[in-house]
């Protein structure tokens, strides 16, 4: 797909009230990007490179093979900046010689994100009982269990973990490790 | 039937497949296989540079004089890692070059083996891509693809690392046209819509400027000669950056001159008080806008530029069009004549009176001097006496290169090789090596200040060897000029480090190495000293002692507007001081 940096789309932030995004404006912004890349050496550390090279912030990143005989791996980023500073993190990932194309699924149109992450928490009596109980709320799946530690395993958007990471604190988190997102544009494209 | 080689006859013939016929070059243990197969054949010449450094600005030189991609070959470790001040040079100029470095064994790579550099590692942010080749069987095919990539598109250099037992082993050899080029094809030709729009802006525009930059020499001499219709059909007004000269003729009539930092008064001050500016294949450089905030705040603004990343990197702009140069404005030609070459010439005719009067403060004015050679000076005479011959220009970095962007023209694309984006103290002397090898019969000479040409003094081993008739035209002012301007006007007169006290004799070290060195330090020798350089068949060094405390204006002061230029003593007292507008 070949990008057009400067086409500006109805609706195209969610954090702006107004219909039309500002290209001027100063207010950070986060967004996912999908980059589909040739599967060759070093290809990961050429996006990464880009983003430290050029000052820009990596909230989230995660990457692997998607298709095997089209020698393809997706990249999706999760990052933040104003609406100039993102245009040109598309237009500088398309400059990328082995990136095949670049998608912002925030401007673009609906889509889901999910991670997943592995929380371990450890208590006993009645922190471990509420551990258990939320865990059920949030739908989380105990993939681990002692006597005194429970590991869980959630998926979802990043909000939903960072609520679950808050309340397992005070009952005795211990480690946690996360996926980082990975994101599809809904629909039947 | 596939054609079983080993991996350095597979460099060679890939080699001659695109057409070379020169490589820059410097061997090592790494490398041996390939130089042996160099060795046992006659079609490709291998020029021995004295530095890495040296083999990859003289590609550079070679490349940007004849619009073919420069090639290089030096070893691994630090073979390599010397190779890479060329590549973020020509990475920034946006020059075509491809350079093959050898690695250690495949067995040993991540053993710190000896000579052993994570080459790909290094170069990869100052390449526009690079490949490490581990298997034999992928090596040609890398080989044609390193050479579409490197010349397509934004050009650039891209690097290939060979490790030792891929050069020794066997391998079937993939011809140039069955070689995949992958998925990358940059876009050439731009959305006719935005042409048209393009079209309509140049109708109704009342203070149109061209501003052109080496865009339009990476997109080929048809670009410059669709660039000098346009201009002339619409009769508006063109400036250039330091990269674009001689898109544009000095001498048509249209010319305002460089741009920028030490652009030109009436260049700059076009550039501020313009309602459209048409950016052709250049980049908003901070050398070139100063202050964002202030960058001609009253334009519209087109860009036209081959790469996206380029469309509002710095400057916003009204209306982006993505493509080469030369497409682009043949279909900008195309739909102007059919609308019936229409401009707003009574408002231009107005806008050139404007600019007619900004001329007239005489920017580079200097004061001319009996006793000392003033650089300037120097500079109108090598002008006035090599302008009829088939000249070919380079420079080193600092005051000299901006006084030779001033008061040199250049006529036609491909003629001046400097080092723009990087900046590159020591690029002149190699470039100037480079451009002489591709052409052997034309007059090269490389406009240098003594601190830089140090930098790279020891080709002079490879201009001898070679016969090569370079012109080191030296402005010796004992000084770091340009550091020694900044010092003056912007650190209190503190001029840290910024002179040397122990200068070689250059004359002496030109005939050290079998040149010839002329000294001129009076200004009423100079026409006859640098007749006897040009007339001279060999290498020269022209040691042209200058006056030490010269400044170089015009100046846009670091982080100031184009209207907030500092013009020279002589030109301010001419519009009765301070800056216009």
């Amino acid at each position: 797909m070949l990008m057009s940096p400067l086409k500006i789309e109805k609706g195209a932030s969610s954090q702006s009230v107004y219909a039309l995004r500002d290209p001027n404006s100063e207010v950070e912004e986060k967004h996912t990007l999908a980059v589909l890349v040739e599967n060759e050496p070093g290809v990961l550390a050429r996006v990464i490179g880009l983003f430290s090279g050029r000052g820009y912030n990596i909230e989230s990143l995660t990457v692997a093979e998607v298709d095997h005989t089209g020698h393809l791996s997706r990249i999706t980023i999760v990052t933040k900046g104003t609406p100039a500073v993102i245009e040109q993190i598309k237009a500088q990932l398309g400059r990328i010689v082995p990136v095949h194309e670049v998608h912002d699924l925030t401007v673009e149109g609906p889509s889901v994100e999910r991670e997943l992450a592995l929380i371990k928490v450890s208590g006993e009596g009645d922190k471990r009982v509420e551990a258990l109980r939320l865990a059920d709320i949030f739908r989380a799946n105990v993939v681990d269990s002692t006597l005194g530690s429970f590991v869980f395993e959630i998926t979802g958007t990043p909000e939903k973990i960072d609520a679950f990471a808050d309340l397992m604190r005070p009952l005795g988190l211990r480690e946690m490790a996360r996926t980082g997102v990975a994101a599809l544009a809904r629909g039947s494209e | 039937m596939k054609r079983q080689m080993t991996g350095a006859q597979m460099v060679v013939q890939a080699l001659k497949d695109q057409g070379v016929d020169t490589v820059f070059g410097y061997p090592g243990g790494a490398v041996l296989p390939i130089y042996d197969e160099i060795f046992l054949q006659n079609d490709i010449r291998h020029i021995l540079v004295r530095h890495e450094q040296g083999a990859v600005h003289a590609a550079e030189g070679y490349a940007r004089s004849t619009g073919k991609p420069g090639v290089v070959l030096v070893t691994s470790g630090p073979g390599a890692t010397n190779a890479v001040t060329g590549l973020t040079d020509a990475l920034l100029d946006s020059i075509p070059i491809v350079v093959l470095t050898g690695q250690v064994a495949t067995f040993l790579i991540g053993t710190d083996g000896f000579q052993e550099a994570d080459t790909v590692g290094i170069t990869r942010p100052c390449t526009k891509h690079n490949w490490l080749v581990k298997d034999t069987e992928r090596l040609s095919e890398t080989i044609h693809q390193a050479f579409h990539v490197a010349t397509s598109g934004r050009p650039g250099p891209v690097l290939i690392d060979i490790p030792k037992d891929v050069q020794f082993a066997e391998g079937s050899y993939v011809e140039k046209p069955k070689a995949k080029i992958s998925h990358y094809k940059p876009r050439m030709k731009a959305d006719i819509e935005q042409v048209q729009d393009l079209v309509a802006l140049i109708e109704k525009a009342e203070r149109p400027v061209f501003y052109t930059g080496g865009g339009v020499i990476n997109s080929g001499p048809g670009a410059s000669q669709l660039l000098r219709e346009l201009v002339d059909g619409t009769g508006f007004p063109v400036t250039s950056t330091l990269m674009g000269l001689g898109a544009y003729p000095a001498s048509g009539k249209n010319w305002l001159g460089m741009l920028g930092m030490h652009g030109l008064y009436e260049a700059n001050l076009a550039m501020h008080g313009c309602d459209l500016m048409i950016n052709l294949g250049a980049r908003f450089d901070d050398r070139i806008t100063g202050k964002v905030e202030a960058f001609s705040p009253g334009s519209h603004k087109v860009h036209v530029d081959i790469d996206p990343s380029s469309i509002n990197k710095v400057i916003r702009v009204d209306l982006p069009i993505i493509g080469d140069i030369a497409h682009v404005l043949e279909d900008v030609l195309k739909v102007w004549k059919s609308r019936g070459r229409k401009t707003n010439t009574a408002a231009v005719r107005q806008w050139w009176s404007r600019i007619d009067e900004w001329k007239s403060a005489n920017c580079l004015n200097y004061t001319p001097s009996d006793t000392t050679i003033k650089p300037q000076y120097a500079l109108e005479r090598l002008e006035a006496l090599t302008k009829g011959h088939d000249r070919y220009i380079a420079t080193e970095v600092g005051q000299h290169q901006m006084w030779a962007a001033q008061f040199l023209g250049f006529e036609e694309p491909n003629r001046w090789m400097t080092s723009g984006g990087l900046g590159t103290m020591g690029y002149g002397f190699p470039a100037s090596i480079g451009v002489q090898i591709a052409h052997p019969d034309a007059l090269v000479i490389n406009v240098a200040g003594e601190a830089s040409w140090l930098m790279n003094m020891q080709e002079m081993g490879t201009a001898v060897q070679y016969r090569l008739p370079v012109k080191q035209f030296i402005l010796n002012n004992e000084r770091l000029g340009m550091v020694r301007q900044w010092q003056e006007l912007m650190h209190g007169e503190r001029y840290s480090q910024s002179w040397s006290e122990a200068l070689p004799d250059f004359v002496k070290l030109a005939e050290a190495f079998g040149a010839k060195g002329i000294l001129c330090k009076d200004p009423k020798d100079l026409d006859d000293a640098i007749m006897e350089m040009i007339e001279y068949d060999g290498p020269v060094i022209f040691d042209c002692l200058v006056e030490k405390h010269e400044n170089c204006f015009p100046m846009i002061p670091s982080g100031k507007a184009h209207n907030e230029i500092l013009l020279g003593a002589e030109a301010e007292a001419f519009v009765g001081g301070g800056a216009l507008v």
